[in-house]
């Protein structure tokens, strides 16, 4: 089983790297993942991906495609890959605390 | 963890057919590689082309006649003589099409722009070009640049080659 220190803490990972359990998240662990993967500030317009997309994935289970997460957050396709330079897949739903989408859209 | 010199790092992707299902293919692993923060880069030939013509890459259909892996909608196995019948492409077409839009697939001219947003290169074949009488004001304007075959191996220089 990987494990993660983050900020004092033993956390679990899943085979992806992201977090095993979603409830060990919040926005401190979040920061740290986000540093990790080369974003050193996580600015109002990153928070409006990363809580839609966990307000998405607690409603239905799964990260929202692209195509609903561009029309639905305000924010479009280039910005989207502006705040998330190694790919909104898989650099957003990890700093969201979520697994890795399971749809290929 | 995987290795880091296994990891895919850029695809080029060549679209070469022109029916529906012939163009989706490339289209979805383009836009997926670019989710995953790889390079992407598409190029169009031959009758792949028609996705980025413009006047043409709204009405792309599914090819019904000689598909041996055609279904009716219960499931049954289409006799392949049935696919020349009137109606029977466009109706295959307009099935799929709702698939998709339940999967939150969007149609050709939508998706080739969510792919150029998230930073792939869009390119047409020099030669296809050519062979169609075509020019630069028939394509979508989302299309970069035509390219020879040399131009296509610079550009995909140090990643994977995917033809659909």
């Amino acid at each position: 089983m990987a494990t993660m220190e983050i900020l004092g803490k033993t956390i679990e990972l899943d085979a992806d790297g992201h977090l095993k359990n979603a409830a060990d998240w919040n926005e401190d662990i979040a920061k740290v993942l986000a540093q990790e993967a080369g974003i050193n500030e996580l600015t109002d317009r990153h928070w409006l991906v990363i809580n839609f997309m966990r307000k998405e994935f607690q409603e239905k289970g799964d990260a929202p495609s692209i195509r609903r997460l561009t029309k639905e957050s305000g924010v479009d396709t280039k910005e989207l890959y502006q705040l998330f330079p190694k790919g909104p897949a898989k650099l957003a739903s990890k700093i969201a605390g979520l697994p890795k989408p399971k749809g290929c859209i | 963890m995987s290795n880091q010199s296994e990891e895919i790092k850029k695809i080029s992707v060549i679209i070469s057919r022109g029916s529906l299902d012939g163009v989706y293919p490339g289209l979805i692993l383009s836009n997926g590689a670019r989710m995953e923060g790889i390079e992407a880069n598409l190029f169009f030939t031959f009758f792949g082309m028609d996705a980025i013509i413009d006047k043409r890459m709204d009405n792309l259909s599914i090819s019904t006649v000689g598909n041996a892996a055609m279904r009716l909608p219960w499931g049954q196995k289409m006799p392949t003589l049935l696919g020349i019948l009137p109606g029977m492409a466009s109706f295959a077409t307009m099935m799929m099409k709702k698939e998709m839009e339940k999967l939150d697939v969007p149609p050709v001219r939508e998706f080739l722009q969510m792919i150029k947003d998230a930073g792939a290169g869009i390119y047409a074949c020099k030669l296809a070009m050519d062979m169609f009488h075509l020019e630069k004001k028939d394509l979508w304007e989302g299309v970069d640049d035509i390219l020879t075959v040399g131009d296509f191996y610079q550009k995909s220089a140090g990643g994977l080659v995917l033809f659909t």
